[in-house]
C-alpha cells in the first residue's frame, strides 16, 4: 500500500509532508520586520496548499457507461468513508483501500445494484461508521436532534433572562434624571458636542 | 419577590447540563477501549464467502470450505507491512503450539507474489494455506482496512473475534485461546503449560 495515508495500521493518520520553509540565513537583527515581511508569502503558499485538487487526479476507476450510472457512482463514493484517512470519503483518498472500494462500488452498480444494496453491503462489512453521515432513525435521534434541541434552550435561557431584565426596569421607579444633569465627563476633559 | 424560586431554577439547569455532558462522556469511553477501534460488524455472523488463487503456484484455489470443522485463524498481512513482520514470530509460535487443530489461513493482501514468497523464505511460514488478494476485493468482503487484521473463527464458519494490529502471546492467549478452551477445560490446561513452557 503506498499513497498518501502509509500502509499500517488502521488509518493511521494521513502523514502529510511537514510545510518546511527554507530557513532564511540569519539576517542582522530586525526580527518584527522581518516576520512581517514573510507573512504574505506564507498567506499565499498556504492558500495554494489549501487548493482544491482535481478530483479527477485521485479516482481512476473507469467511468460508468451512462450518465445517470456516474451520477450514482459519485453519489455513493462521497457517501462512504475512506477507513483509512478516515476524514475523507472514497471519493476523495488516495490510499489503494479507497481505490479498491470505489471499484466496488463501480462494479456492484454494473451488476445492477440499487443504491441503497450497495449501502446495506458497505455496511455489513464495516459497520456503520462508514457511512460520513449517520443514518436517521430512533437509535440516532438524539444526535440528529441535539442541534435544534441546543437552539431552543439557548432560545429559552436568552427569552428568560431578557424578560427578567425587562421587569426589573418596569419595577425601577426611581426618576430618570434629566440628561442635562449627567456628567460623567471627568473633570479637565471636555466634551467635543 | 418572586426571585427565590428564580434563583434555584437558575443553579438546577447548568447542573442537569453538567451531568449530561458528563453521562454522554463517560458513555464515549466506555465505548472506545482504544482510540480509533471500529467494531466488526462480521462478529456472531458467518465468515465471507471468499474464493482466492494460492499463493504457491499448483494449489487449488483458497477458499471459504478452509474455515470448516475446525477453529482457524485468518490472517491479513502484506509483505508491505512493517507491523507485520513483528507479528510474525507469534504466527510461527502459534502453527508450532497448535499443531493444526488452529490452522491460520492467510490472505496476502494486495501484495506482489514474489515479494511475499521471500518473506515466507527468510521468516517462516507459519500458515496452511495462502490466498492472493491482489485486487484487494477478499479483504474488502472482510472489512479490513489496515494490515494486519485477525479473524478467529470457530468450528461452525462463524466470526467469533476481530484482531485489528499485531496479535502478541499475550493477545494470542487472552482472546483467542480463552474462546478457543471456552469449552474445553482439558485444552486450556494444556495450552496454559505450553506457553508457559514455550515462553
Amino acid at each position: 500500500m503506498d499513497g498518501a495515508c502509509g500502509n499500517t495500521l488502521r488509518g493511521a493518520a494521513p502523514i502529510r509532508t511537514a510545510l518546511a520553509l527554507p530557513r532564511a540565513p540569519r539576517a542582522p537583527r530586525a526580527p518584527l520586520t522581518s516576520l512581517a515581511s514573510l507573512t504574505l508569502p506564507v498567506l499565499l503558499l498556504l492558500m495554494l496548499l489549501a487548493a482544491p485538487r482535481p478530483a479527477a487526479a485521485v479516482d481512476a476507476t473507469p467511468p460508468m457507461p451512462t450518465a445517470q450510472l456516474q451520477q450514482r457512482y459519485l453519489a455513493l463514493t462521497h457517501e462512504f468513508r475512506c477507513m483509512q484517512c478516515q476524514d475523507e470519503s472514497l471519493a476523495d483518498s488516495e490510499v489503494n483501500l479507497a481505490g479498491d472500494m470505489r471499484l466496488l462500488v463501480h462494479d456492484l452498480l454494473l451488476q445492477g445494484k440499487t443504491d441503497q444494496q450497495v449501502r446495506a453491503y458497505m455496511v455489513s462489512r464495516y459497520g456503520e461508521f462508514i457511512l460520513m453521515k449517520p443514518p436517521v432513525d430512533w437509535r440516532n435521534a438524539w444526535l440528529w436532534s441535539a442541534p435544534a434541541v441546543l437552539m431552543l434552550i439557548g432560545i429559552l435561557v436568552a427569552w428568560r433572562v431578557v424578560s427578567a431584565r425587562t421587569r426589573l426596569v418596569e419595577q425601577d421607579d426611581t426618576e430618570i434624571p434629566d440628561e442635562a444633569e449627567i456628567d460623567e465627563t471627568p473633570p479637565g476633559q471636555t466634551v467635543r458636542s | 419577590m418572586n426571585e427565590v424560586p428564580m434563583k434555584r431554577y437558575r443553579f438546577a439547569l447548568p447542573l442537569a447540563g453538567f451531568g449530561l455532558l458528563l453521562v454522554v462522556l463517560v458513555a464515549g469511553l466506555m465505548h472506545l477501549p482504544e482510540k480509533g477501534y471500529i467494531p466488526s460488524p462480521l462478529i456472531g455472523k458467518a465468515a465471507p464467502q471468499f474464493s482466492l488463487p494460492s499463493l504457491y503456484s499448483g494449489q487449488g484455489p483458497v477458499d471459504s470450505g478452509e474455515l470448516k470443522g475446525h477453529w482457524s485463524l485468518v490472517n491479513v498481512w502484506g509483505s508491505w507491512c512493517a507491523t507485520c513482520r513483528d507479528e510474525h514470530p507469534t504466527l510461527l509460535m502459534i502453527h508450532q503450539l497448535e499443531q493444526g487443530r488452529v490452522p491460520i489461513i492467510g490472505i496476502d493482501w494486495h501484495d506482489d507474489d514474489a515479494d511475499a514468497m521471500n518473506w515466507l523464505g527468510q521468516l517462516g511460514d507459519p500458515y496452511a494455506r495462502i490466498g492472493a488478494d491482489r485486487e484487494g476485493q477478499v479483504a474488502i468482503a472482510w472489512g479490513v482496512y489496515g494490515a494486519p487484521e485477525s479473524f478467529l473463527v470457530n468450528p461452525q464458519g462463524i466470526v467469533v473475534y476481530k484482531q485489528v494490529g499485531e496479535i502478541t502471546p499475550q493477545v494470542w492467549r487472552d482472546q483467542f485461546l480463552a474462546r478457543i478452551d471456552a469449552n474445553d477445560p482439558q485444552a486450556a490446561a494444556r495450552d496454559a503449560a505450553a506457553l508457559a513452557g514455550g515462553g
